[in-house]
């Protein structure tokens, strides 16, 4: 195990006494998050045509690769259609918090031991509350078109991202509570010996599937469920200023997935990330695009749930398993200092097992636990619709007709 | 500390300055050829009868309240998860009584009724 360091030899951001580097810091964090946005689209659009099994985007450019610019470019010659029945104020804040508030949240990303925008000691906080501020951004968008359509997509916004904060911020809890920090960078410091998503792995669950409602992406992206409100909360919205949303849209899931890595996977720690803090930014990337394509999988095998489900999947099932968590992992944090007496300081990989071990073992009981009630539900749920079928209240679908033999 | 927020303005003006500058590219380079039908409330080919802006479900105003209580709840819980590990043993009854209430609260809801899409 290499020497780890200590927290005050990270880096924690550019020095604030040069007004230059901190702008040249600002603009390149947006240049790396632009950037890559440029490469998710297509590195998505790719990984989408190859799960429906078609070919994607490859005739400009070697592989396509240069479709997202020709998009962009593209969008720059079309109008801007602004309708009659507009609230202006609205109508444009809605575009700029959308994106404004995705791109803000990269400020508190660390993206290796010397590189983060800045290095809050109330990162996890700003976080969630500049997330908040992008639902503000679709919600203007809703009531500032004026459309029927526009507003309903505007309305399931509030009632999807609002709920599924509760879950995310919950579960967030979890690693915090784990490094005793609020600062992104301690919480990635404070996993270089033993990752949280081994810690921690039901929490890291949660919010990885409450953050995939927050970004409002499938299985949970009725709030522009095409088959009934059209477009949703960007139906007034062409040219640019559609695809600010589209931009935002794409960015969040990207940020989403490198949130994951800072909270769950140990960021940029990986061999000789501390030496050679280069190696840091790569680990961040792979992890980050490894989260990106499963999330996109997720994406595009699951799908569109209903809203009704969606509300009680949150309400039932994500908010107290978050509680039941949250207690538990306060519990064994209290209780295994007492059962494995470890000298302070900062814990290697063999000191850190007691702890993981135990609270491994607790997250897989836990899940144990909740099968078996989800069973239990399930079967109860099934026995009722047989009864149902049974007193005659509704009749069973038919059977599906035998197969014609060719 | 408060050096770190110099950043944080800077990187929101600039955060904020894009989709700006990128929309008053797309307005000045894009074509503007504004007539009635175009500038009309999209609604699949039909005349929009009245405005969009008028009362909906409560339901929505529900999940939001629901989500107020909680949302205090996680930040009173935060400063509690924070300093957890230099916090003495009461902490944990303290903190487990606080989302013990809550839960209740949720049970509650629950048999309510309330959190049924209707």
């Amino acid at each position: 195990m290499p020497n780890l360091p200590v927290a005050a030899e990270i880096g924690s951001g550019p020095n604030p006494d040069e007004p230059l580097s901190i702008i040249v810091a600002a603009v390149l964090i947006l240049l790396i998050a632009m950037g890559t946005l440029i490469f998710n689209i297509w590195f998505e659009r790719k990984q989408v045509a190859r799960v429906q099994d078609r070919l994607g985007p490859n005739r400009v450019g070697p592989w396509g690769i240069f479709q997202t610019i020709a998009d962009v470019l593209k969008l720059l010659t079309k109008e801007i259609i602004i309708p009659s029945q507009i609230d202006r104020l609205t109508y444009w804040l809605a575009p700029v918090l959308a994106v404004g508030a995705v791109i803000m949240i990269w400020a508190v990303v660390p993206l290796s031991p010397v590189a983060i925008g800045s290095d809050l000691n109330v990162g996890a906080l700003y976080f969630i509350s500049i997330s908040s501020l992008g639902a503000v951004g679709v919600l203007a968008a809703g009531w500032g078109s004026n459309n029927k359509y526009a507003l309903l997509g505007g309305l399931r916004v509030i009632a999807q991202m609002v709920s599924y904060e509760v879950p995310l911020m919950l579960s967030l809890l979890v690693p915090v509570m784990l490094a005793g920090s609020l600062s992104m960078q301690d919480i990635v410091d404070a996993q270089g010996a033993m990752w949280y998503f081994i810690l921690a792995p039901v929490a890291c669950l949660i919010f990885t599937t409450a953050g995939q409602a927050e970004v409002a992406r499938a299985p949970f992206d009725l709030i522009e469920g095409e088959s009934e409100i059209v477009a949703g909360h960007h139906i007034e919205y062409s040219g640019l200023a559609f695809a600010m949303f589209y931009l935002a849209e794409w960015l969040h899931s990207f940020t989403l997935s490198a949130l994951c890595v800072t909270l769950f996977f140990g960021g940029w720690q990986g061999p000789f990330a501390v030496e050679v803090p280069a190696l840091g930014l790569l680990w961040f990337f792979l992890k980050t695009y490894a989260g990106y394509f499963i999330l996109n999988w997720l994406r595009y095998t699951v799908p569109r749930v209903r809203i009704d489900h969606m509300m009680s999947f949150n309400w039932k099932f994500l908010t107290p398993i978050a509680l039941v968590v949250l207690v538990m992992t306060a519990t064994l944090e209290k209780l295994w200092p007492a059962l494995f007496p470890v000298d302070p300081g900062r814990p290697g990989f063999i000191q850190s097992l007691p702890r993981a071990g135990i609270l491994f073992l607790a997250n897989l009981v836990l899940v144990g636990v909740v099968i078996m009630i989800l069973r239990q539900v399930a079967r109860r749920e099934r026995q009722r619709v047989e009864d149902l079928v049974d007193e005659g209240q509704y009749s069973a679908p038919a059977p599906m007709p035998e197969p014609v033999e060719v | 500390m408060l050096e770190q927020w110099v950043f944080i303005l800077v990187f929101g003006i600039v955060a904020l300055g894009t989709p700006v500058a990128a929309i008053i590219v797309g307005r000045v380079i894009g074509p503007r050829r504004p007539n009635p039908t175009q500038q009309s409330t999209y609604e699949c080919g039909m005349q929009t009868v009245g405005d969009a802006q008028k009362q909906y479900k409560i339901q929505y105003y529900i999940f939001t309240l629901l989500f107020l209580a909680f949302d205090v709840e996680v930040v009173l819980l935060l400063p509690w998860a924070l300093a957890y590990n230099q916090l003495p043993l009461f902490a944990l009854f303290e903190g487990a009584f606080l989302i013990f209430i809550l839960a209740v609260g949720l049970v509650y809801v629950w048999r309510k009724g309330a959190l049924e899409w209707r």
